[in-house]
């Protein structure tokens, strides 16, 4: 018999592979033994909503994960983690970008605003964010931060837009409801075109 | 808060100077990179599909920015993105056919990061490979689109050489009509290619869409004068009007005068592995009026040669109907 396979390192190989598959981690252990030595995180300053957040990021961490995970602003949605549906729509220096398929480390120098910088600080809503209640356009609401970001980007730009424009400003940003139409009312009415 | 972000552990580098991201290239190879808006790049990396050790984040270098007169026409930073070139006043001037385009790529969010760059060197969209399926294109000796269950309506009906995907791009289409060329630098110094030239079919490599070559960095693209303030027309079509790849896309450039069509050139996307010159259509068309009679008479000269799969048959009708629609604009 094999001395080094013995009872006891058998059944406790078995403990920890299937402790490690049923958590979940059994791919991203098995993943970490092919890869390079871990990278480490590095402490950057990062502004969001105004303020300077100081946070330890990884290399290859993403935006979502940072805002999410490190600074609890878990506003900002994780859909498909793949650019695809909108979920996660940020800010950026005024600009739209899916903070999924951000770099943090991108970001060092410039403003991040996501869905929870945006009401006033005595608590009152954005006038996106009320016209959207008012117009009733979330049904589930997953996927309302990233339209209200991404009609608060569209209306900076152009107040006053019309149905089409908007239609191709929120293109980005995926409803499963299908509740489009309302969100379209809700950009209408923020934009003060619908009374 | 214990939890896992899908990125895989991997090192970034964020060069500020070109010089810098050269050596870096030169030194990582094949075993790194390039970053530039990273749309096509994430996807790759969370699905474990591609496993590169490093990333060489180029938005720091400011020098690879911008779009520029220069005394034969305009020069387009690398780094430029989408939305960019979609705004720029010299571009929506002179070469609306490149604006048009770009408008045309995927969503707002992407086009705000997504570079000229990217756009052209970006990966095919076979869903095969991309699931990471040991495919002829991944290294490995088969293709799984080109087989009696593949599943192949997006492939390509030109050029098929082992693998049968399609160029993604929707503004590669639009540079080959505008006679761009492509600044690629490496350590060892500059070259430029014709835009014609820069996309590459699997019959002479099947690993790269393009010459791009290890340690080497897409600076620029020059436009020249030779089409400016042409009559353009550019139309994508897709199954969505908004995040989607073209089926088939065309982008078109004209010079007219006494009512005839002098000189043109008429490019097709995403029905082969690079753009497809449309040479049949640009030499019936040329010395032709824009008429319904001409348009009649290029048939089926678009589709001429094609060899579609089980799936991609209605590409045939569709590229001769865009080239048909292009030449009446």
């Amino acid at each position: 018999m094999n001395p080094r396979l013995t009872r006891r390192r058998f059944i406790k190989g078995v403990i920890y592979s299937s402790a490690a598959a049923m958590s979940g981690a059994g791919f991203y252990l098995t993943n970490a033994q092919s890869r390079p030595a871990a990278a480490v995180e590095r402490l950057i300053s990062i502004n969001v909503n105004g303020r300077t957040r100081r946070v330890d990021v990884l290399p290859q961490e993403t935006l979502a994960h940072t805002l999410r995970y490190k600074l609890e602003l878990t506003g900002t949605k994780l859909g498909c983690n793949r650019g695809e549906c909108g979920a996660c729509t940020v800010l950026i220096d005024d600009v739209t970008n899916y903070a999924c398929s951000t770099l943090t480390h991108s970001v060092k120098q410039r403003a991040v605003t996501t869905v929870e910088g945006l009401q006033s600080p005595d608590g009152q809503l954005h006038p996106v964010q009320q016209a959207f209640l008012d117009e009733l356009s979330p049904q589930c609401g997953f996927c309302t931060p990233g339209q209200v970001i991404s009609t608060v980007a569209l209306l900076k730009s152009n107040p006053k837009p019309t149905r089409e424009q908007a239609r191709q400003a929120l293109s980005g940003n995926l409803c499963r409801c299908g509740a489009y139409d309302h969100y379209l009312n809700g950009v209408m009415r923020a934009s003060g075109q619908l009374s | 808060m214990p939890s896992h972000d899908v990125m895989p552990d991997i090192e970034l580098y964020q060069p500020v100077q070109v010089e810098d991201a050269l050596a870096l290239a030169t030194r990582l190879a094949d075993r790194g990179w390039l970053l530039g808006g990273g749309q096509d790049t994430y996807g790759w990396l969370k699905d474990r599909a591609k496993v590169p050790e490093a990333m060489i984040d180029l938005n720091g270098i400011e020098s690879l920015r911008g779009i520029r007169e220069t005394a034969d026409g305009v020069e387009i930073g690398a780094l430029t993105t989408l939305t960019e070139l979609v705004n720029n006043p010299l571009i929506k001037e002179r070469y609306s056919l490149l604006a048009s385009a770009a408008e045309r790529v995927a969503s707002p969010q992407i086009r705000n990061v997504g570079t000229v760059a990217g756009n052209v060197a970006q990966d095919v969209r076979c869903w095969y490979y991309r699931r990471g399926l040991s495919c002829y294109r991944a290294g490995g000796n088969l293709c799984y689109a080109d087989t009696p269950e593949g599943m192949n309506r997006e492939h390509a009906i030109f050029g098929a050489s082992r693998c049968v995907a399609v160029t993604p791009s929707d503004t590669a289409p639009a540079l080959v009509a505008l006679e761009a060329s492509m600044v690629i630098r490496s350590e060892s110094g500059e070259r430029v290619v014709a835009a014609e030239d820069f996309f590459i079919g699997p019959n002479v490599d099947i690993q790269n869409t393009t010459v791009l070559r290890p340690g080497e960095i897409l600076t620029s693209v020059r436009l020249p004068t030779t089409w400016a303030n042409a009559t353009f027309y550019f139309e994508k079509v897709a199954d969505r009007n908004a995040w989607d790849f073209a089926l088939v896309s065309i982008a078109a450039v004209m010079r007219e005068s006494g009512g005839v069509i002098q000189d043109a050139r008429f490019v097709a996307g995403a029905v082969q592995c690079t753009p497809r010159r449309l040479l049949d259509v640009e030499s019936a068309v040329r010395g032709q009026p824009r008429t319904e009679a001409t348009a009649q008479s290029l048939g089926t000269l678009a589709s001429q040669g094609a060899q579609p799969l089980n799936h991609n048959g209605f590409k045939l009708h569709l590229v001769d109907s865009l080239a048909k629609r292009a030449l009446l604009g």
